[in-house]
């Protein structure tokens, strides 16, 4: 499934991340882990179920300001679709 | 090594070797812990902590029937207060709606539920004891709550036909993730190894199947598929490789490397009530036994693939060829390759036989 701008994209059940004072950040999820660098923890801690997809890459695309405005867009678009797939958000 | 040692992922915890049921493949010992024998909740609670600071992230309940012990929530919150991620593997049958709710408020992430196929009449004929409509109103209260959700069909060849009707169960339960996991053969399943094992032709019709089910239901249900690894060219990456990944405390306390790893003659196994658990990981003699690479064997040894499989099973090269420091037998590369060849051999000259009875199967048995 193609994420749409307006989806809200929420941790799916059985999915969290684990506390922000255990190192390295990781999603935790049934049967595997899931280990975030800098810019995909920055999108799953984004997927709260009330962020917009289009407010999350507003949020990054400021955060990342330097990278290419088209390309963040695009990377999130496939991180989540991603995300999805392995049934560790849902799009509501 | 030593210095480059990972801490284990998982804690894979079994409660209790109790459970109501009988399944003929369960992955149990033969010679189970009694009641009496059982570690207290206390010491439980010490070891999630321990484990949750060197470095474990997940905990899986399990058992027997983790719910079979009165003190599993009580468990359940003191892995989550040590940071744990909890996975609940259940079979559904000790839990009311009142007690998966506490559960779930004791901090639960996941529930695993076992299936032993989509009829009424499959938990009778595999586990001898009727339970499929408690499964689906445990399957219904957990969609209810927020709470991950897989199926675990546990299949062979005597419901490997029916795969399509499990695949239809999945679709109205909605789970995050279905598995249908081949029966592996140790414990119970080892001594029913041959009205398990499927056939060839079942296996190719299986693997299709779940081929279409994947697609059909990607964004919905993660689907994943273990093929029996007699069928293989190469073996499974047991336990993620021994003492690398994974840690196993049987009910009575002792940690091993491998579900299974009690079967190896000449091993002993550390035990949490004397023995802190990053001592046991990092230095004890089971645990460093087949960690690595340096007891490999040849064609072990010089083969590309040692640090993807590590060589597989250490028990099923014990229990299928006799020798745990050998390579797996069923490697395509293993001088006993030959072995599990003609166990194949057997099993597909028959064929989809008549269903087995009641007689025919070695039942597990409960150790009180
Ligand atoms: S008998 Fe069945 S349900 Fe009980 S522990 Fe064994 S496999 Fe699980
Ligand atoms: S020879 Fe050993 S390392 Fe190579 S594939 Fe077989 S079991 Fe794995």
């Amino acid at each position: 499934m193609i994420p749409a701008l307006h989806m809200r994209p929420r941790l799916a059940p059985g999915c969290r991340l684990n506390e922000k004072s255990q190192a390295p950040r990781v999603l935790l999820m049934p049967e595997r882990v899931l280990r975030l660098n800098g810019p995909s923890l920055e999108i799953v801690e984004r997927c709260d179920g009330e962020r917009t997809i289009q407010q999350i890459i507003s949020e990054l695309q400021l955060l990342y300001s330097k990278a290419v405005p088209e390309k963040v867009q695009q990377d999130i678009l496939e991180y989540l679709k991603l995300l999805h797939d392995k049934r560790a958000i849902n799009f509501e | 090594m030593t210095s480059a040692l990972q801490p284990p992922l998982t804690l894979i915890a079994e409660l209790t070797h109790r459970c109501p049921l009988h399944c003929v493949y369960c992955s149990n010992p033969l010679e189970m812990v009694q009641k009496n024998k059982e570690l207290p909740k206390e010491i439980w609670a010490r070891t999630l902590k321990e484990a949750a600071e060197l470095g474990v992230l997940q905990v899986d309940f399990t058992g027997g029937e983790p719910a079979a012990r009165p003190d599993l929530a009580e468990l359940v919150r003191a892995a989550r207060e040590a940071g744990l991620y909890v996975n609940l593997i259940t079979s559904g049958l000790s839990l009311d709606e009142r007690r998966l709710e506490e559960l779930v408020r004791a901090g639960t992430d996941h529930l695993q539920l076992s299936f032993q196929g989509a009829r009424e009449e499959s938990p009778i004929e595999f586990a001898g004891v009727p339970a499929q409509a408690q499964k689906l109103r445990v399957a219904r209260w957990a969609r209810q709550r927020a709470i991950g959700l897989t199926l675990n069909f546990v299949v062979h060849r005597q419901n490997l036909d029916q795969l399509e009707e499990m695949i239809s169960l999945t679709e109205e339960i909605g789970p995050e993730r279905v598995e249908f996991a081949n029966v592996q053969y140790y414990g119970w399943a080892f001594a029913n190894r041959d009205l398990l094992l499927p056939t060839r032709t079942q296996l190719d019709h299986s693997l299709e199947i779940i081929k279409s089910a994947e697609e059909r239901l990607r964004g919905k249900t993660r689907v994943e598929y273990v093929v029996p690894d007699y069928y293989a060219r190469y073996p499974k990456a047991c336990m993620g490789g021994w003492g690398q990944k994974a840690i196993l405390i049987t009910p009575a306390g002792d940690a091993l490397p491998c579900h299974a790893a009690q079967l190896i003659p000449g091993m002993t196994f550390e035990n949490l009530r004397k023995r802190p658990l990053r001592d046991i990981w990092e230095n004890s003699e089971a645990f460093r036994r087949f960690r690595g690479e340096g007891w490999m064997p040849e064609p072990c040894k010089s083969c590309d693939r040692r640090g993807l499989d590590f060589g597989g099973c250490r028990c099923q090269a014990w229990l299928v060829a006799g020798n745990a420091e050998q390579t797996d037998p069923v490697c395509s590369k293993s001088p006993r390759r030959l072995i599990v060849d003609s166990i194949l051999a057997r099993i597909n000259r028959n064929g989809q036989s008549a269903a087995p009875a009641h007689s025919d199967w070695t039942y597990r048995v409960n150790p009180g």
